[in-house]
């Protein structure tokens, strides 16, 4: 039988509402996924801590705030530093097209915008993970 | 180096990865289990249960919150929620309450879902924590998913079962049913602040006077706490280290872990020789079995005593 995914869900930074990152929770959950869901105002270093103690196989970051550029670098580094290069980070929110690329470079496997569809999440979720667990 | 040395070493990642083959059944996870074991049974576990909504995430993060300021011992929890019975998936949403606890090296929060089991915990929760306690973390709190009279598991696994209630969960005809209130060893009304909190507290006393199996070397204290306040957490944990203290002093925790073994010994038996069984079956056996208990030709009591005889 194949692993049950496991996957963190979390909203860095200081934006108030979490609706969407419930809503792809919950899309995740249906597909059969495990989701760990720690609430607003996350730190960068309680998001790591979170994925190194569940052992997620990807960490899902929901940011509407603008401080993606900022935020998603810093998660990307405290997982590789503690040693959780292999998990995949994705994001969903609101990010201008010029940050995309760079973002992408950065290590993130996928950024959904508002109107996503969330199937096309949950493959993505999927794809990630298979494609992290290729590369060792 | 092992995996086993590096958990014994405090390496969390190592231990993360542990919980997951243990809980994956993955077979890396049991061998290595096998070399710790040796080095657990010294954690105190502290069960947590009660219905859902009553409180009990939040009241984990003010426990853990004052073990960590009171007492130097590293802290673990296991928070377990329900699987989907639908797509087998689950959210996992404890650690949203215990946020205090972030950023604690000495603490170490692993959420699972039930993965179908029915009794309040999942099949591996017990490998997972005797995980943590060969780790080196002495208090272990797990919760249990929202139960309600007979997810009454905990009990088996925990050495103090803390039974929450809260305002308005029901009156005295609820309070004196038999399941989860029979397995408290400290009870707790929690979200003391709300009004009624002192009836429910009421309630649950004469409910104990009457239908208390008679335990007169440890009657089960009522405390009250507000989760959301930190009000009545010192005392509560207080209730909770003179229990473990009794269990030791009377020899009821040495009862209790002989029974524990007994117990766990005897499940891993039953699965151990049911998934052979089942392995060693010829094609279709089971099949046509199931099919004469769905049809009624058999009860299933009868279908399993033929198959167990060869003559399914």
């Amino acid at each position: 039988m194949a692993k049950t995914l496991r996957v963190l869900i979390a909203k860095p930074g200081l934006d108030g509402h979490d609706r969407g990152a419930k809503v792809i929770a919950r899309a995740l959950r249906d597909a059969g996924m495990e989701v760990i869901y720690t609430g607003l105002r996350q730190t960068p270093e309680m998001i790591a801590e979170s994925a190194l103690q569940e052992d997620v196989d990807a960490v899902g970051l929901s940011i509407l705030s603008g401080a993606h550029m900022a935020l998603v670098p810093r998660v990307i580094e405290l997982l590789r530093a503690q040693g959780q290069s292999h998990v995949a980070v994705l994001i969903g929110g609101i990010v201008p097209d010029e940050d995309i690329p760079v973002l992408k470079q950065g290590g993130v496997a996928a950024i959904f915008g508002p109107g996503a569809n969330t199937g096309d999440i949950v493959l993505a979720v999927r794809e990630a993970v298979a494609a992290s667990a290729r590369a060792g | 180096m092992s995996l086993a040395d590096d958990v014994r070493n405090g390496d969390r990642l190592a231990l993360a990865r542990l919980l997951t083959w243990l809980e994956e059944e993955d077979p890396r996870g049991e061998d290595t289990l096998q070399i710790l074991f040796p080095h657990s049974g010294n954690a105190h576990r502290v069960g947590i249960t009660g219905p859902p909504g009553c409180g009990k995430s939040t009241l984990v993060n003010q426990l853990v919150r004052w073990c960590r300021i009171h007492r130097p011992e590293r802290v673990a929890v296991v928070a377990v929620d329900p699987s989907s019975p639908f797509t087998g998936g689950a959210i996992l949403g404890d650690r949203i309450r215990m946020h205090d606890l972030a950023g604690d090296p000495g603490v170490f929060i692993r959420s699972m879902a039930s993965r179908g089991a029915l009794g309040g915990l999942s099949r591996r929760t017990e490998a997972v924590v005797e995980a943590l306690d060969a780790a080196g973390y002495r208090r272990i709190f797990i919760e249990t998913v929202g139960a309600g009279q007979a997810e009454v598991d905990i009990a088996r696994l925990a050495d103090t079962t803390v039974v929450v209630e809260a305002p308005g969960m029901g009156d005295e005809v609820q309070a004196i049913k038999a399941g989860i209130l029979e397995i408290a060893d400290v009870l707790v009304v929690n979200k003391a602040d709300l009004p009624n909190a002192q009836l429910t507290e009421r309630a649950l006393r004469a409910s104990l006077e009457l239908a208390s199996p008679g335990n007169d070397a440890w009657p089960t204290p009522v405390a009250a706490a507000s989760a959301e306040t930190g009000e009545g957490i010192a005392d509560l944990m207080e209730w909770i280290e003179a229990h473990q203290r009794y269990l030791d002093d009377s020899g009821e925790g040495l009862a209790r872990r002989s029974a524990r073994a007994a117990t766990r010994l005897e499940a891993e038996l039953s699965y151990l020789l049911t998934s052979q069984f089942r392995s060693g079956l010829d094609d279709g056996r089971f099949e046509a079995a199931l099919e004469s208990v769905r049809t009624r030709r058999q009860t299933p009591a009868q279908a399993a005593k033929e198959l167990v005889q060869g003559r399914g």
